[in-house]
């Protein structure tokens, strides 16, 4: 049997370019071929008409949980969520048991996420040793193992002169340092944003300094050594703010936010719903707009998803004591889709851009665009069709979301990854 | 008026007039209680009651005994401590408690909005005594009730709450309703010890004590809880003292027929001193009947809802 697919007539939208009715022809795992009216007998047909065919889309921040939480999450159902949701590549954010802070365990993950995930895996490794923000872990060891940034996922470094010191040593690596800003002594734990809500629901928020102050430090560390920093899930407008400036100085970074920062404010988690506790908080409807106004002028540079699974159990408790994150791989995509571009704030192509062709590049991945000699990751979407959310149907272990009924467009069609082919049913 | 809720959670979700008609409820019962004679009002008989506290011991416990005791109910208890050391649910034990038969479930609990969450899962109707820092609704009704026996009405009176109030969940809640029934609020502390934002509720910000209580009909003062819980917010107790004690001198500012009221238990000398306690404004220590009153009375509308149903 061929492997070979023709998608006919789709629009492809690259981060640069958008070109219509056009087709594709993929075979060997490889796009072999871009042009209008293309015709193969032996290929398998994909009617792409009047959708949308983008470049897979890369995560650059997600839990996936495995090894050490697998009743969370594992290499397979992340996998199977993320083709759900258009995603061609996760990455692995190093809050797993054991920690991604050594070689073997680099290669251990490389090579579970290889033989069990249908979509690639590249992990992250662990600035520090066991995540606890105390000694360095062996960055260069892991970097040569393969891992494609070091980050201590959402524990932040609170030890100010060991950040100096890892901005410094990490300068020497093409992998870019990437940082969740929480500044432990004022965060109050980060559960819920400090504001008139915090207070109607009696919990302690955290200010928004509590981003801020770290966002600064970690720039400016990274500054005075050159090192490559990628700041991960912008919430507040003072960041938005604080960014924009040490953009127009000149400093060197990137930075994302995630689609909880741009569709939710705090007022979601009154009546204690802890299906919105995330970190860091929701914030107003204010830093909302500051977002999508960041997305827009290409000072938030990317969305991931910030997928964070858990169990329904860690939800179904008092809201302090509640887990933080939301299963977001298969929402996350038709939520930018609907609140960005739908609501005029983004075109196709910075959307693609932000979700696929920046990613990419952050990580120096030979991927996030289409042409003809590429790997065929390829996602394809419909955009006029609407549907609704229905959690209890994620492939992701954790079937909850705050989205749950929702009603939003940028249906995902088929997901290809690596030139294989999976026809996404909802 | 009516008063048509299954679960008593806090005050931020009440209207005016539901806050009223358990206060009016409230007055019979205290009737009911101070008329020796009368023969009380068996209208828990048959109903069983439980209490769920993180606590060892807890006055309000005792009220809250009290209050089902006088209206027939039998009451059980269940010190939850232990059972969260065991890694054991809240959820886990409201189900068993509303398994074994409980109408309704008392519950004081440090994480702020566990009644809420509690009142999810089980048949028995929720009353709070109190969530971390959010509200202890029931104290609240109890300085209401004595407000309302002072001074007839809350339109128009100045009310003056004086200290922590970002860690005192009875304060909160008589913000809260005080806003609601009319009152004028004003707060007095260093801002360290106010919740965030707590300006948009429409009180009255103050720093000076002496400021804040001109013309005062009704003033609070809190409690200064464990001491190390201060080191950060505070420079120390004296100074606390030296700004923000209530002593005769500040209270002379004040209208002459001024209430002075304190949740307790309290700490003489620092948050208020002795003359003031002793003295003839001061109401501390003597509105403890309204509490069974005010108990008696939420038992009673929350009952008359349904107050949860018998499971067989």
């Amino acid at each position: 049997m061929s492997d070979k697919v023709l998608i006919k007539k789709g629009i492809i939208v690259k981060h640069n370019k958008t070109i219509y009715n056009q087709d594709i022809l993929i075979e060997n795992k490889k796009i072999v071929r871009i042009d209008a009216g293309i015709d193969d007998d032996e290929a398998v047909i994909i009617d792409a008409e009047n959708c949308y065919v983008v470049p897979g889309l890369i995560d650059l921040h997600c839990n996936i949980q495995d090894p050490g939480f697998d009743f969370k999450e594992t290499m397979l159902t992340a996998g199977q969520s993320a083709i759900k949701g258009g995603f061609t590549t996760l990455t692995v954010n190093p809050n797993t048991i054991p920690c991604i802070d050594n070689k073997a365990i680099v290669e251990y993950v490389i090579s579970k996420a290889k033989s069990e995930s249908p979509v690639q895996i590249v992990p992250y490794g662990n600035l520090t040793k066991n995540g606890q923000g105390e000694k360095m872990s062996e960055i260069g060891e892991m970097q040569l193992a393969g891992i494609a940034a070091v980050s201590d996922g959402d524990r932040a470094i609170q030890d100010t002169d060991l950040m100096r010191n890892l901005c410094n040593y990490c300068s020497m690596f093409d992998i870019p340092v990437i940082t969740h800003c929480e500044n432990r002594l004022i965060s109050n734990g980060n559960e819920i944003n400090e504001g008139p809500i915090s207070t109607y629901l009696g919990i302690q928020g955290a200010p928004i300094t509590a981003e801020s102050i770290h966002l600064a430090r970690n720039i400016l560390l990274a500054h005075e050594f050159g090192t490559k920093l990628h700041i991960t899930h912008v919430s507040t407008s003072q960041s938005v703010e604080m960014i924009r400036s040490f953009k127009k100085l000149g400093y060197k970074l990137t930075c994302e936010t995630s689609p909880q920062y741009f569709t939710l404010n705090e007022e979601a988690a009154m009546g204690y719903n802890t299906l919105v506790k995330v970190n860091p908080p929701l914030r107003t409807e204010k830093d909302v707009e500051a977002i999508v106004m960041g997305l827009k002028e290409g000072i938030i540079d990317t969305i991931s998803s910030d997928h964070c699974p858990d169990t329904i159990d860690s939800k179904e408790v008092e809201f302090t004591l509640a887990s933080f994150g939301i299963s977001s791989l298969e929402t996350a995509f038709s939520l930018a889709y609907t609140y960005l571009v739908e609501e005029g704030h983004l075109s196709m192509e910075q959307l693609i851009d932000k979700m696929s062709y920046k990613p990419a590049q952050i990580l120096t991945l030979n991927k996030g665009t289409i042409q003809t000699g590429s790997l065929a990751d390829i996602t394809i979407f419909d955009p006029s069709e609407d549907y609704y959310i229905d959690a209890s149907k994620f492939k992701s272990k954790a079937r909850y979301s705050p989205y749950d009924g929702l009603v939003i467009k940028g249906r995902v069609k088929y997901t290809f990854v690596n030139g294989k082919m999976h026809r996404v049913d909802i | 008026m009516s008063f048509n809720k299954k679960h008593f959670l806090d005050l931020k979700t009440l209207t005016e007039s539901e806050i009223s008609y358990i206060i009016d409820s409230a007055q019979k019962m205290k009737y009911i209680l101070l008329s020796k004679n009368a023969s009380q009002p068996l209208y828990l008989k048959g109903k069983t009651v439980a209490t769920l506290f993180d606590e060892e011991s807890s006055r309000s416990k005792l009220s809250y005994e009290l209050a089902a005791l006088n209206l027939g109910a039998k009451v059980i208890h269940l010190h939850t401590d232990k059972h969260f050391k065991k890694g054991e649910s809240l959820k886990d034990i409201g189900r068993y408690i509303d398994q074994i038969g409980a109408d309704f479930i008392v519950i004081r609990h440090e994480v702020s909005g566990s009644p809420h969450h509690l009142s999810k899962y089980v048949g028995a109707s929720i009353l709070n005594a109190g969530d971390g820092m959010n509200e202890n609704p029931s104290q609240s009704l109890i300085d209401l009730m004595t407000i309302q026996d002072q001074k007839k009405s809350f339109k128009d009176l100045k009310v003056v709450i004086i200290g922590d109030v970002m860690h005192n969940r009875v304060a909160k809640s008589n913000i809260w309703a005080l806003k609601k029934l009319g009152a004028h609020v004003a707060l007095v502390a260093p801002p360290t010890l106010l919740p965030y934002g707590i300006a948009s509720t429409g009180v009255e910000i103050h720093t000076s004590v002496a400021e804040a209580v001109i013309d005062a009909d009704v003033i609070m003062t809190l409690r200064m809880n464990d001491k190390n819980e201060y080191n950060r917010l505070i420079p120390s107790i004296n100074e606390y003292k030296k700004l923000y004690k209530l002593d005769v001198q500040r209270l002379s500012y004040a209208k002459d027929d001024v209430i002075v009221m304190h949740p307790g238990p309290i700490n003489r000398g620092i948050e208020i001193s002795s003359e003031v306690i002793d003295g003839e404004s001061s109401l501390i220590s003597k509105q403890q009947v309204n509490g069974v009153a005010i108990r008696m009375a939420l038992y009673h509308l929350l009952n008359k809802k349904g107050g949860g149903q018998l499971i067989v």
